[in-house]
């Protein structure tokens, strides 16, 4: 066998190689992802038992905290609907109400019972320019 | 001054357009004086951005609230070294940054090789200059670093209190030095291509700018790391999150370039390899930057939406659909001149360290891209986390650096059984020894993994060793100098080999620092009243005292804490949560002072053992009631003082009322303690993650480092003397 | 005074930029390609040169053998003594006034020993 066929042989031997193992990578990380679910869709098609990942954000004034336990509701971003996730485990730093946030839970009734260690914050948007506050009045100046 | 910052840079991008324009047409048609004017531009554009910088700069020094951008990011309470370097914490500001670094680096890099690459350096120039100009048409037109306020307010908004910490600040300009370093390469590769030099001298000059350009990368990597692990109260330090994978990704594609240009550079191989690899990079540095302001995947970084997404896809197209379209239009150019040797060789070693470089590369790319593809292809975006990318970046990470130990053993051109001997018998022997003596360590093989990986990480550190020792023995026998002064000589001749053997050696401890701090930690989470205790992997901690300060930035609850191993005193740790104020008026006057962002001071006790961690988690609820109360009352006495003309001593005199009150209720932590949540966790050998960084990046400058001019010439005078000889003795 | 800054700034990105521009023979530089070979082969003669000592290095901390040594030792010194032939026939061609912009020290090298 010739040196050049020999090469052409082991290069697409390595390309073959190549392709099914990024296969198998493609396969398994369809079968390992988490799919992420909004408040809606959770209280919509959520069975009890089965972990789901619920994204959306902290809604004003329902945060709670007693012991090592944070209660806290999520909103939808497309419905005016909200899930009760009890949580208890690390809370990131950046955990704050209207924030967003994406945490693994179970159902239990209307409940939703958050995996330990397992929340997520975003951070605050720093390249979102937030309009700071301009003196309008001056008891908002001095407060 | 702002109306100045604007006008400079509206200057600065004719004067890109301008360096792009007469770079090009030097190159093509008008001849040497535009290409020199040309490179002039870049100059000038380095000059004109650093004014820009500067006048941005100042204006954050005396906290100028007039410019939008220091309002928001910025207050007169924030340290004046945060002032400073909060400039690069907004979106405007970071572009501003980029830009800068990117004509520094540019100038630099033209000024270098102005002598040389005289073909290719025009071409170059009108890339670096394209970029420049992209970055400066986002900054004039959609993000202006210049944008002022009809109205300035009094008080800034602050520097978000996780971001004030040492390494957080010089982090991004370490990784946008990275990633306008990585530029170069590009820019020359592009160059290259054009105008079909991709030989030697185009590998000279690029090679240096990929080896600067993976130090400050990795330098702002790690610099990212040791934030998250000594400021975010998780206590990890990498968390495969999509913008810790965004600056890794050309960072690995990087490290596989500058092992495989040296195949080319001996024996002109991997020609077509070695120019995607480069376009690959430049293009990753590129879309890392834009990962990080887009928005568009999920992740504790995801700074929100912004409306620069498109502009950036666009150019990261444009980027990717060149190159490959380049590289296919010259790859008759890029024929390989010889052909492997064979499979027993460096060449071999390097090829193999390459491919997997470039699965880390694509498997890291897809876990990070997954939410998006997931999306496109099912409708619902799924994300995959740490377990999957462990899975398979655990496996390939033992194998580089295996390889890494591998390849310095291993000669040129071919293996034989000689050389095998001679190089492979200590370090076999050190992995050995290793994994018996592990056998005596209680517990050491429960986790075959870390274990096993040590074994390779001896296998590394001896074959540095060794090749250190016979190096420093080589340069004894004809030098005649003491053991230290021939070390530091035949390191100081050969830079770019032993720079690579401290490199890997810094590595590998790197890496076994990350195996056996993760793999052997233990983590409690315990809920503590002062005089309390709780044990921690054998050791007793033992909550001595709460703590409570008050200022004008932020309030602090923490707490000392004792920590003991049979019976004897090991360390004193403290650890405080900080409160900062927030703007919002509706959580009431003193409640505000509770009801912003909080981040951890955490307690740390770092020892070349094992670290020891904690934060603290003080919950506020017990304070409700009497926040609410304090609320109710300086409302009412707010409403008398503006009902009765709201008169300048009556509102100060109401403030320091309210300090005063704001620090009692914050002393009540210390005099009436409740139980605080609080997390332990007791890494071993985890400070060995940071000094093997430095070792790598030590290593990285010795490599860096060019030789003195007059010892490469004395160096080539006499090999050029002795090749003439023989050339002198054929030709007879 | 803002207006002042500006106008200044811009008068010395001009001027700076322009300076080659003014006075300076313009066209495209009819040795170019020339000059831009011969630095090509420069540059690869120094990473010869630089194989050749690395190749010295690995000998003497053991990783070739004498024999090996001697055998690759042989075969760079034929590939960079092609390599001055090379450089020799491109400043020929670019005749006496490349040899004396070409800044490598080659002061060792007789030049009548070439062929």
């Amino acid at each position: 066998m010739n040196p050049s066929r020999k090469r052409r042989i082991r290069l697409v031997a390595a390309l073959t190689a190549a392709l099914l193992a990024a296969s198998a990578l493609v396969y398994t990380s369809f079968s390992a992802g988490s799919d992420e679910q909004t408040a809606s869709q959770l209280l919509d098609g959520a069975v009890a038992g089965r972990t789901y990942t619920l994204a959306g954000t902290v809604k004003d004034h329902s945060v709670t905290r007693s012991g090592g336990v944070v209660w806290f509701s999520v909103l939808d971003p497309h419905k005016p609907v909200a899930v009760r996730v009890r949580y208890t485990g690390i809370v990131p730093d950046p955990f704050r109400e209207g924030r967003g946030v994406m945490v693994q839970v179970r159902r239990q009734g209307d409940l939703f019972v958050g995996e330990k260690d397992s929340m997520v914050t975003k951070c605050p948007s720093k390249f979102q320019v937030a309009p700071p506050r301009s003196s309008s009045s001056p008891a908002a100046s001095i407060t | 001054m702002a109306t100045v910052g604007r006008a400079l840079l509206i200057i600065a991008f004719a004067v890109a357009l301008y360096g792009l324009g007469a770079s090009l047409y030097g190159a093509f048609a008008g001849g040497r004086a535009w290409v020199d004017s040309g490179r002039r531009a870049v100059y000038a554009l380095a000059g004109v951005l650093t004014l820009a910088f500067a006048v941005m700069e100042a204006a954050f020094l005396r906290s100028d609230f007039s410019f939008s951008v220091v309002a928001s990011h910025s207050s007169t309470t924030t340290p004046t070294f945060y002032k400073a370097t909060a400039a690069w914490s907004s979106q405007e500001g970071s572009l501003l940054l980029w830009v800068w670094l990117l004509s520094i680096w540019s100038s630099l890099a033209l000024a270098l090789t102005r002598r040389r690459v005289r073909e290719v350096a025009p071409v170059a120039t009108a890339v670096l200059m394209t970029f420049g100009a992209f970055f400066l048409m986002l900054t004039v037109f959609w993000a202006n670093p210049f944008q002022t306020l009809a109205q300035p307010p009094s008080e800034g908004t602050g520097l978000n209190p996780l971001l004030r910490h040492p390494a957080m600040m010089f982090h991004p300009p370490m990784l946008y030095s990275g990633y306008t370093l990585f530029s170069i390469p590009f820019a020359f590769a592009i160059g290259a291509l054009v105008t079909r030099r991709l030989n030697a001298e185009w590998i000279v000059s690029t090679r240096r700018f990929a080896l600067a350009a993976w130090l400050c990368l990795g330098i702002g990597i790690v610099l990212g790391a040791r934030w998250s692990y000594t400021e975010l109260g998780w206590g990890g330090y990498w968390a495969w999150d999509p913008v810790e994978n965004a600056s890794l990704l050309p960072w690995l594609t990087g490290t596989a370039f500058i092992h495989s240009i040296m195949i080319q550079e001996r024996r002109g191989m991997l020609k077509v390899w070695n120019a995607s690899l480069v376009l690959a990079t430049g293009t990753l540095a590129i879309l890392g930057t834009f990962l990080v302001r887009s928005g568009i995947l999920d992740s504790i970084h995801a700074f929100g939406a912004s409306t620069l997404g498109v502009p950036f896809l666009i150019l990261i197209g444009a980027m990717v659909l060149g190159s490959v379209a380049l590289v296919v239009w010259r790859r008759a150019d890029l024929r390989s001149e010889h052909q492997l040797d064979s499979l027993l060789s460096r060449e071999a070693v390097f090829l193999l360290q390459n491919v997997v470089l470039v699965a880390l590369a694509f498997i890291v790319w897809w876990g990070t891209f997954f939410p998006l593809i997931s999306e496109i292809f099912t409708g619902t975006k799924a994300s995959v986390g740490p377990p999957w990318f462990d899975k398979y970046i655990v496996p390939l990470a033992f194998v580089i650096v295996a390889l890494s130990g591998i390849g310095p053993l291993v000669p040129w051109r071919r293996l034989t059984l000689a050389s095998v001997r001679r190089g492979f018998v200590i370090p076999l022997a050190a992995a050995l020894v290793t994994w018996g003596a592990l056998l005596l360590v209680p517990g050491a093989w429960a986790q075959p993994k870390p274990a096993a990986f040590a074994g390779v990480v001896a296998f590394v550190l001896a074959s540095v060793v060794q090749e250190l020792w016979r190096g420093m023995r080589a340069r004894q026998a004809s030098a005649r100098e003491s053991a230290p002064v021939a070390l530091a000589g035949v390191m100081r001749r050969n830079r770019r080999r032993y720079g690579g053997y401290v490199i890997h050696a810094g590595f590998a401890v790197l890496l076994l620092g990350v195996a056996i701090s993760s793999s052997f930690q233990h983590a409690k989470d315990v809920s503590l009243t002062p005089g309390q205790s709780t044990r921690v992997d054998g050791f007793d901690i033992k909550y001595v005292r709460a703590t409570a300060s008050a200022t004008a930035e932020k309030i602090s609850l923490g707490a000392v804490l004792d920590v003991s191993k049979g019976g004897k005193q090991v360390a004193t740790l403290r650890t405080t949560r900080g409160f900062y104020p927030s703007q919002d008026v509706t959580q009431g006057i003193v409640g505000r002072f509770f009801g912003g962002e909080s981040e951890s001071q955490v307690g740390l006790r770092a020892g070349f053992g094992r670290d020891i961690w904690t934060v603290i988690n003080p919950n506020l609820t017990p304070l409700a009631g009497i926040i609410d109360q304090g609320n109710r009352t300086f409302a009412r006495a707010m409403t008398g003082i503006v009902r009765g003309g709201a008169s300048q001593q009556a509102l100060t005199e109401l403030y320091a009322l309210r300090d005063q009150a704001i620090a009692a209720v914050a002393h009540r932590f210390v005099s009436n303690p409740w139980p605080a949540d609080f997390r332990f966790i007791v890494s071993p050998l985890a400070t060995w993650i940071w000094i093997g960084a430095i070792i790598t990046f030590l290593g990285g400058l010795l490599a860096l480092w060019p030789a003195p001019a007059a010892a490469r010439r004395r160096v080539t005078a006499g090999y050029a003397a002795r090749v003439a000889r023989e050339l002198a003795r054929t030709t007879q | 005074m803002d207006l002042l800054i500006v106008f200044a700034v811009v008068l010395a990105v001009v001027a700076f930029v322009g300076a080659p521009l003014r006075g300076r023979a313009r066209g495209l530089d009819p040795d170019a390609a020339a000059r831009a070979e011969l630095a090509d082969l420069e540059a690869a003669k120094d990473a010869k040169y630089r194989e050749i000592r690395d190749a010295e290095l690995d000998q003497r901390t053991g990783k070739l053998s004498e024999e090996d040594h001697r055998a690759l030792d042989a075969e760079l010194r034929v590939e960079a003594i092609a390599l001055l032939k090379r450089i020799d026939v491109a400043r020929a061609r670019l005749g006496a006034a490349a040899a004396d912009a070409s800044d490598a020290p080659e002061a060792a090298t007789p030049p009548s020993s070439v062929g």
